[in-house]
């Protein structure tokens, strides 16, 4: 870094503070009002009808003007400082665009399909108009269900392993690791082994509901473990050696009050490790299959679900295309509907029923 | 008896990681081992899947060039720049585009994006055609691999942040202020306390966001139109599938030794990618140890 402080000059008094330690700096407005003028242009280019895109790229570049200006005023390094101030806030602006993009694309194309047949209806033996997604609302909501059953007591135990009885062991040093490691498993990898697995008992070719159970369950179960552990985690320690006190088993001390104390946290865990797989495809696409008609059965062929749907509506519109295209749009908007809808329940979830203590 | 489920539970986390590799590798291994005449590619297994992998780590190097330095800037936009207060807000609307299914991504990437990029990849062509990334002739539809790794950045953005955030809160506060004291700007500030602190821990995020990019299926199985040859020119219609994509597109119309070859395939995308978690994740508990003592 360049040093700042001039030399002191000789021949004069003693040094003028005001003068001497600040700089030229450019008005405190500048800033807010080179933005407003970018609002303005986009607001005034959308009113116009010149789209979005080439009115947010001019007022982007006016913003430059700002380090620009800075440099002849202020000099190079609040130039720096600014450009970079700039560049932060546009990487923010550039994460949001796609974010508002897709959720607009989706909402858009998927709200006028939304009707009672819509959600009433399967796909059975409808060619063109018509048809709708009751059967993969059922099969998502009996996969993901099934999955959920697997995992929550698999994650919980492995939760309570990690924290109560195997603090400083070697094996859950690994396992924690382990754990992560397998949040990084690609969901299509995770299908093929539920596939293999299934392929030992029932031949080749089999195609089940819960083998996608199996599959997301694979996929969940590392973010169940994490979650809770962060939680559990995060019991004091006092109430543990209170239960300990009164004369109460450990298992007993575990069930009744460090899993109860920490349930809003879990809950909360469980809710996002859902809306996490909720959405997968590949999985199920590989081991659940795709069919037309309603399968209540687990554990007997193939069963449809909202991401396979959507994909296979895209994938293979028929003729004439839009009819399928519509429904995949409306399915996709329900499923994202779902997604959003879980996350929201758990944000509520921690925020209403954290401990008190927390806030 | 208690600890006794428990202990159950977290062996079988072993037992299932074991057992992913385990039955991939006994269902793969005919598929390696299998005749050319065969299997659907009519290829031994090398030359089919060479150039799966090669898409595959093209794509996620693309999505990851594009996606960690954005990432680097909302993780620094969240953590040092926006009102304290909003910070947390902002921190949710980005997790928010971890949440979109990664069939709506597909369908959008279709639907918008790539219409999107065309001008763009034909702008490319005649003016930096005479770089080979860019040869051409551009696409058409737009659906190439420099747009599935736009999608892909997309995808990965939130995991990166999200670490990095994480990482650029924990930057002790006294060298902060220390720089700041000194008169350094806040991006002087940013340079010297914030990035060497955090320097393994970018790293480690860039690498996780690598392992989803290399095994995110749909978007890129909707996206890219795949041809299975291998090429650097990154507009044109002609593309490298992924394994991924390759799976999920050829798996339900597959039989007999082609099944065989698919997991394989996924075999090889399984190791790759818990090769680089595997990484990741070790250099994220290193650096746990190490931050104790600030």
């Amino acid at each position: 870094m360049t040093s700042t402080l001039e030399p002191t000059r000789p021949g004069r008094g003693g040094p003028d503070l005001h003068t001497r330690l600040s700089s030229r700096t450019l008005p405190s407005w500048t800033a807010p009002v080179l933005a407003g003028a970018g609002a303005v242009i986009v607001v005034g280019g959308l009113l116009l009808g010149l789209g979005l895109l080439r009115p947010l790229l001019l007022a982007w570049a006016l913003q430059l003007a700002l380090p620009v200006a800075s440099r002849f005023v202020e000099g190079g390094r609040k130039a720096t400082d600014r450009l970079v101030t700039v560049l932060v806030y546009s990487a923010f602006g550039l994460a949001l665009l796609p974010l508002g993009s897709i959720i607009w694309t989706v909402v858009s194309k998927g709200v006028p399909v939304l009707s009672a047949e819509f959600f009433t209806y399967s796909m059975r033996n409808v060619v063109g108009e018509g048809g709708g997604i009751y059967h993969a609302i059922i099969g998502t909501l009996l996969i993901t269900g099934a999955a959920t059953v697997i995992s929550v007591p698999i994650g919980l135990f492995t939760s309570i392993y990690l924290v109560e009885y195997g603090e400083g062991k070697r094996m859950a040093r690994w396992i924690r690791f382990l754990v992560d490691v397998m949040t990084g498993i690609p969901s299509i990898v995770a299908g093929l082994f539920a596939y293999a697995l299934f392929v030992l008992f029932f031949g080749e070719g089999v195609r089940m509901g819960i083998g996608g159970s199996v599959a997301l369950s694979v996929l969940m179960i590392p973010v169940v473990v994490r979650s809770c552990e962060e939680m559990l985690k995060l019991v004091p320690n006092e109430l543990r050696e209170a239960s300990y006190a009164l004369g109460v088993p450990k298992w007993r001390t575990i069930s009744k009050v460090v899993v109860p104390t920490a349930l809003a946290g879990i809950v909360t865990g469980v809710t996002l490790a859902i809306a996490r797989v909720i959405g997968e495809t590949a999985p199920l696409l590989i081991v659940a299959g795709y069919t037309d008609s309603v399968n209540f059965n687990l554990f007997d062929g193939r069963m449809a679900t909202l991401p396979v749907f959507a994909y296979t509506s895209i994938r293979n519109p028929g003729v004439p295309p839009e009819f399928s295209l519509d429904r995949a749009w409306g399915a996709a908007l329900v499923l994202l509907i779902i997604v959003m809808l879980l996350n929201l329940v758990a944000r509520l979830v921690s925020y209403l029923f954290s401990p008190k203590g927390e806030k | 008896m208690f600890s006794g489920i428990s202990f159950g539970a977290a062996s079988l986390i072993l037992l299932t990681l074991a057992g992913v590799a385990i039955f991939l590798t006994v269902e793969g291994i005919p598929g390696i081992l299998a005749d050319p005449s065969q299997v659907k590619s009519g290829e031994r297994f090398l030359p089919y899947v060479w150039p799966l992998v090669f898409g595959t780590l093209l794509a996620a190097a693309l999505a990851l060039l594009i996606a960690v330095p954005i990432a680097i800037g909302v993780a620094l936009f969240i953590s040092h720049y926006a009102p304290r207060r909003l910070g947390a807000t902002f921190g949710y609307i980005i997790d928010l585009l971890a949440a979109v299914p990664s069939v709506v991504y597909g369908a959008w990437g279709i639907a918008f994006l790539a219409g999107q990029m065309v001008p763009l990849f034909q702008w490319l062509e005649d003016h930096l055609g005479f770089i080979p990334l860019f040869a051409g002739p551009a696409s058409t539809t737009g659906r190439t691999i420099l747009t599935v790794s736009v999608v892909l950045a997309l995808m990965i953005l939130p995991i990166v942040t999200a670490i990095c955030r994480e990482i650029f809160l924990q930057t002790p506060r006294l060298h902060q202020e220390a720089a700041l004291a000194l008169g350094a700007t806040r991006w002087e500030m940013a340079r010297m306390a914030i990035f060497p602190y955090a320097r393994s821990g970018i790293v480690s995020a860039s690498m996780l966001g690598l392992g989803r990019a290399l095994g995110e299926t749909m978007a890129v199985a909707m996206v890219l139109s795949a041809s299975g040859v291998v090429t650097f020119n990154l507009i044109s219609s002609t593309n490298p599938s992924t394994i991924a994509a390759n799976i999920a597109l050829s798996f339900p119309e597959a039989s007999g030794l082609s099944v065989n070859a698919l997991i394989a395939s996924g075999l090889v995308l399984f190791v790759i990618t818990f090769g680089v978690n595997f990484v990741a994740r070790a250099i994220v508990d290193r650096r746990k140890d190490f931050s104790g003592a600030n």
